[in-house]
């Protein structure tokens, strides 16, 4: 008796306020703001009574929940890794401090990218909804998850949040809100870090908190790689273009190896190595891709086309198939990012051809652009943009191969 | 001549947010403060002068060959701006680079001319030009403030942004890097084309 009593306070509570937020009420101004907690909190107890509405369980609400769920043990890995990280780099051993510590360093060290990232997107979301006196709804939930799992975790708060300002005003409401943003707002964040304060988001001072170490990334693309490297491989310098100096540290690399630092291909697969929050561990990815392709919330055509796309293109040279995979923002990017449902082609032969062309593009930006060792971001950044168009011409090559039918049969 | 001929392109129908000309110039020179200045004044001057003579010659011009006449009547006038810049003012000349040479292609130049010089006297063309190139002034200050102060932390080359404030001294705060670059321009000049739409809106309703 006691615990429904417990469990239906909050629905009691809610009921009780309701009429004040209601139209004529005192606090009617506010009434998109509790239409947001009553939906978050409760199943609101208004439904459709006319009409020819469909009724399916399979809300905004829960897709975006399942996602949030599919991103939790990269999160948690996340979290480890953090410790992990700056113990190792301590040099401490994992027997000195034990796994809970190691857990609690990391937890506490991302919690407030968590938090941050949060507060000010619903924040702005719901000051938008309530200026426009539209209904807050759930959009935010996965890219407020998404974005501290993207970026190091040494970035200063303060630039975090500006930010999920930008993406969120700029990437998404300025557009129209949820479902009406060309590009995935949270890889817009990152994008405006990456340009705005590039010295936070790339290089060797950034991924470990209290020290420093490049990316296994970084290292392969020379993005950032320390010059002694290249010294060190005695090329006659003309073949040091950009491409050679891949070519040659590579060679170096899987055969002779002088580059120690860089980790196998194992440890990367499990992930315990620099890198952003959530990125790093493809195996907490892989399970997250289970649950988003079991429940149908993602598709699995874009990313099946993604890793052919990095496949066919990792064979011009430089860096092995496995190892794209791998490393850096790309299954992360390619599970969570490209298949966001909005942003993303809609047609079914627009997905194959937008999810290829963004692992095209992908490793093209690793191989060949050293400034920026990373080519997930923009790769689908840039896919993003011209996800409306493949549609169109998806669309316009069906029309006309069904209209020379038509021609065909008289 | 009325009071509108001057106002109205200073606001209501601003040739950046509102017409739509000049765009391209007004994402390529506001990194700083300094030389949008110039590159304002530049264009006022060339956008007064060059309506003011071709609104005196108007009825001298064959039909057929006015868009060759207006080009070089403009033209003249920005070799004679750049020349004078690189005379006197060097740095600026040298950070303004192609941009100078470019007013001839701003479309507010030979749109004024053709929308409004070819068909009024003198006076009200060169008061439209003069209002024109304040207008686009306008724009052009208002953005490259913005970017000089979130991407430099300075204004007309004066810091603002206290030292003391930045990592390396100690403090917190860096510099937006993506200020310098010319998508917030394009970012910043949408921005305002959204305030001045919000204004006309409320105008008009």
């Amino acid at each position: 008796m006691k615990l429904r009593n417990l469990i239906q306070f909050p629905d009691k509570l809610m009921r009780k306020m309701a009429p004040a937020f209601r139209k004529g009420g005192p606090l009617s101004f506010l009434h998109s703001t509790f239409e947001a907690f009553e939906a978050f909190l409760l199943v609101p107890d208004r439904v459709t009574d006319k009409g020819s509405h469909i009724r399916d369980a399979n809300d905004l609400k829960r897709v975006m929940i399942v996602v949030v769920i599919a991103l939790v043990p990269s999160l948690l890995f996340g979290m480890f890794n953090t410790g992990w990280q700056y113990y190792t780099a301590l040099g401490t051993t994992t027997a000195q401090v034990g796994f809970f510590q190691i857990f609690w360093y990391g937890f506490l060290k991302v919690l407030p990218l968590l938090v941050v990232s949060y507060v000010t997107g619903l924040g702005i979301e719901f000051a938008i909804a309530q200026i426009r006196g539209h209904q807050v709804n759930e959009g935010y939930l996965v890219t407020g998850m998404l974005i501290p799992l993207i970026v190091p975790v040494t970035i200063p708060l303060w630039m975090l949040a500006l930010a999920v300002a930008f993406s969120v005003l700029i990437g998404k409401e300025i557009f129209g809100g949820t479902g009406m943003n060309i590009w995935n707002p949270a890889l817009l964040a990152r994008a405006f870090l990456f340009f705005a304060y590039p010295g936070y988001m790339t290089g060797e001072s950034i991924w470990i908190d209290g020290s420093s170490g490049a990316t296994p990334l970084a290292l392969l693309t020379g993005g950032t790689a320390p010059l002694e490297h290249l010294s060190s491989l005695a090329v006659p310098l003309e073949q040091l273009t950009e491409h050679a100096s891949i070519w040659t540290r590579m060679a170096s690399h899987f055969h002779i190896g002088v580059v120690p630092e860089l980790p196998s291909w194992t440890d990367l697969f499990i992930g315990l190595v620099p890198g952003s929050v959530g990125e790093t561990s493809v195996i907490c990815i892989l399970l997250g891709a289970a649950i988003l392709i079991f429940t149908g919330v993602a598709s699995w055509k874009i990313m099946l086309s993604c890793a052919s796309g990095a496949f066919l293109m990792s064979l011009a040279g430089g860096i092995p198939f496995h190892y794209h995979l791998v490393m850096g923002g790309f299954a992360f990017g390619c599970v969570f990012m490209a298949t966001d449902p909005v942003t993303s082609a809609q047609t079914e032969t627009g997905k194959w051809i937008f999810g290829f062309l963004i692992g095209v593009m992908t490793v093209i930006v690793r191989l060949f652009n050293p400034g920026y060792p990373e080519g997930m971001m923009l790769a689908i950044l840039l896919m993003n943009t011209f996800a409306p168009l493949i549609d169109h011409i998806v669309v316009a090559v069906h029309v006309k191969r069904r209209m020379k039918r038509i021609a065909a049969h008289g | 001549m009325n009071k509108r001929t001057f106002l109205d392109p200073l606001f209501r129908s601003s040739p950046v947010p509102v017409l739509a000309l000049g765009i391209c110039s007004a994402l390529a020179v506001t990194v700083k403060l300094e030389p949008a200045l110039v590159m304002a004044l530049a264009v006022t001057l060339v956008t007064g002068f060059s309506e003011l003579l071709l609104s005196l010659i108007r009825n001298t011009i064959p039909n057929r060959i006015r868009i060759i006449v207006q080009l070089m009547v403009v033209a003249t006038l920005v070799i004679l701006v750049d020349q004078v810049l690189k005379a006197f003012a060097w740095e600026i000349s040298k950070q303004l680079s192609v941009f100078v040479g470019l007013i001839i292609t701003n479309c507010i130049i030979m749109g004024r001319i053709e929308a409004f010089a070819l068909n009024n006297k003198p006076l009200p063309a060169f008061m439209d030009g003069i209002a024109n190139g304040l207008g686009y002034g306008i724009v052009l200050v208002v953005v490259a403030v913005v970017r000089e102060l979130l991407g430099s932390g300075t204004l007309m080359g004066y810091r603002i942004v206290p030292e003391h404030w930045y990592v390396s001294q100690g403090g917190f705060y860096e510099n937006n890097g993506l200020f310098i670059l010319p998508p917030m321009a394009l970012i910043l000049v949408g921005l305002l084309v959204w305030i001045y739409n919000a204004k006309q809106a409320k105008s008009v309703w």
